[in-house]
């Protein structure tokens, strides 16, 4: 099943599903014309869809949009906070090429402060996938949630298959207690990768896949905290305000401190070109992770 | 218009006129606009739209969404009149024990939507009227914008949406008082010619004298204007109707007065009346 796919299936069981765009169809395609009544799409107008949306949903619908992360988060970003936050409607935000994903285009389209703008708005949630698989694992709960969501759309092919869904709970994979690995989104599949080199060189590691970014897994945090020797953050975001941020929270909270090695774009946006070059310019593969890892492991 | 009918809407708005006077001591408020819209505001829930104290949450009810949110107190004196609210309730504006402030909120029975952003409230009505055409209903949805708020561009964007989906159960009235916050509009983002603007933009457009009730009642008789488009009424105002020596002063956009001045203004208000 693909996500176009799913969204069908959807809205054809549910008419309050309506599909909406801001004349970016990349996600549903192949299906417009079998969704007449329950897609819209208003043209290049990301704050236009919103505030319908907005209008939608106080008739009852859950409307999806649909843009490129950037322009969704950003050019829209007042609509989503007044029209959507405020009033905590049940508005479904979907970010087309975030954070890596947007590759080639440059800064215009780098979504990387997505998160830390869309978690300050209250009522709002974030769903982040590590990959198709957990895509449409997540999509049903975080459509079905009376709540709005910022949908970080990803549907690259995965390297593992991933655990059951349930909004609020990371992933964890194994229970290791030198390092743990903490990453949401597209960076899943390298962090997944570093992981297995790590455990090769004799690290016991785990990994925490926070696909829910808000309501962020706190709890997975301070058990990482507590029983493991080295916390690393890996996101395609500016390191202000998302995962780092986050885990730094959550620990303070707590009264909490930890060895933090953290993977994040430092007050700069990223090198454009194709997604593979631009992880190894940036030193987001995960040969470069585990190795920044093990010289940081070893210098505790 | 039956003489009779004109009256009772003089005196509402009469009415209207006085609470909205009340709600300008004490902290103030919006006063400049609140009275610009006073005629249009009380035409409108009495007359024009299909809502009732016990039809307000009832989805075959008309829509009235007032993106020029500053100026709500027109609304909460209307809904006062009709007894939607208690009227001592209006004496709560500003307190932190109720929800009467300088914006519309949810909690005042009749506000179908929060506003105060300007150029919001155009799109989010779209949306409304399209999900109302898509399930068949015959409810009239209105947007309420002033012509300062015309300067933001989202306002546009959104007409652009509307008469592209042909949203003919639309109707766009302009408070069109001529003044954005300290200025003439036509002295700052100049709008003339404006119903040349919105008919390039797709809309059938009527002008019309927005204190006259005979013309409100003509030009809104015949909503929709055209089929197939959304409906604009620019309603010709002025800023602090009804109450000649604060009347289109820029420097009465917002007014915070002492118990004194309110008696004088009143006086004032009531004596323009008897004209």
């Amino acid at each position: 099943m693909t996500y176009e796919e799913l969204l069908l299936e959807l809205v054809t069981k549910d008419s309050r599903y309506v599909v909406m765009t801001s004349e970016n169809r990349a996600a549903m395609r192949n299906i417009t014309s079998r969704i007449k009544d329950n897609f819209i799409d208003t043209g290049i107008t990301e704050q236009t869809q919103v505030g319908m949306a907005a209008g939608l949903a106080l008739r009852g619908r859950i409307p999806i949009v649909h843009a490129l992360a950037t322009f969704i988060t950003m050019r829209s970003f007042e609509f989503i906070r007044t029209d959507v936050g405020i009033p905590n409607l049940p508005v479904k935000i979907v970010g087309g090429v975030p954070g890596f994903l947007s590759d080639g285009n440059g800064p215009t389209h780098q979504a990387i402060e997505d998160i830390s703008i869309m978690r300050g708005i209250p009522n709002v949630n974030i769903f982040s996938p590590a990959d198709e698989d957990e895509l449409l694992k997540g999509l049903p709960e975080v459509l079905a949630s009376p709540s709005p969501f910022y949908i970080r759309y990803n549907n690259t092919k995965p390297v593992a298959g991933h655990s059951e869904f349930k909004i609020g709970r990371a992933e964890i994979l194994g229970e290791g207690t030198d390092i743990a690995l903490i990453v949401h989104g597209f960076l899943f599949a390298q962090a997944y990768k570093a992981k297995e080199i790590l455990e090769a060189a004799g690290k016991s590691v785990r990994l925490i896949n926070m696909r829910t970014v808000k309501p962020a897994d706190e709890e997975a945090l301070i058990k990482a905290a507590d029983e493991c020797r080295l916390l690393v953050t890996i996101e395609d975001h500016f390191i202000t305000g998302g995962l780092y941020t986050i885990l730094a929270e959550t620990l303070l909270k707590k009264r909490k401190t930890a060895d933090v090695l953290p993977f994040a774009l430092e007050n700069k946006w990223f090198k454009p070109g194709l997604l593979n070059d631009v992880l190894e310019y940036e030193g987001f593969t995960a040969p470069q992770i585990a190795a920044k890892c093990l010289k940081k492991f070893d210098n505790i | 218009m039956t003489k009779e009918k004109k009256e009772q809407l003089e005196q509402t708005a009469l009415n209207v006129r006085a609470h909205i006077l009340d709600m300008s001591t004490n902290g103030g408020c919006f006063i400049g606009a609140s009275l610009s819209w006073t005629d249009l505001c009380v035409y409108l829930y009495k007359e024009f739209l299909n809502i009732t104290k016990e039809t307000l949450k009832d989805p075959s009810r008309d829509y009235l969404f007032l993106s020029k949110g500053h100026t709500v107190p027109a609304l909460y004196a209307t809904f006062a009149e009709l007894e939607w609210i208690e009227k001592e309730r209006l004496k709560n504006h500003l307190k932190t024990n109720d929800f009467i402030y300088w914006h519309p909120n949810v909690n005042i029975p009749g506000i179908e939507f929060h506003s105060g952003s300007l150029g919001h409230n155009l799109s989010v009505a779209s949306g409304v009227a399209i999900d109302c055409r898509l399930k068949g209903g015959k409810n009239k949805v209105t947007v309420v914008v002033g012509d300062g708020e015309l300067n933001e561009g989202s306002n546009w964007e959104a007409i652009l949406v509307a008469s592209a989906y042909k949203l003919d159960n639309l109707l766009v009235i302009v408070d069109r008082n001529k003044f954005q916050a300290n200025i003439e509009t036509e002295d700052l983002i100049p709008l003339t010619p404006l119903d040349e603007k919105f008919k390039s933009f797709g809309c059938a457009v009527k002008n019309i004298n927005g204190h006259n009730f005979g013309e409100i009642e003509a030009a809104l008789s015949s909503f929709p204007f055209e089929k197939g488009k959304v409906s604009v009424l620019i309603a010709d105002t002025t800023r602090g109707k009804g109450i000649p020596s604060i009347q289109s002063r820029a420097d009465r956009w917002f007014a915070n007065f002492s118990a004194d001045e309110i008696e004088l203004l009143k006086k004032e208000l009531y004596a323009e009346h008897q004209k």
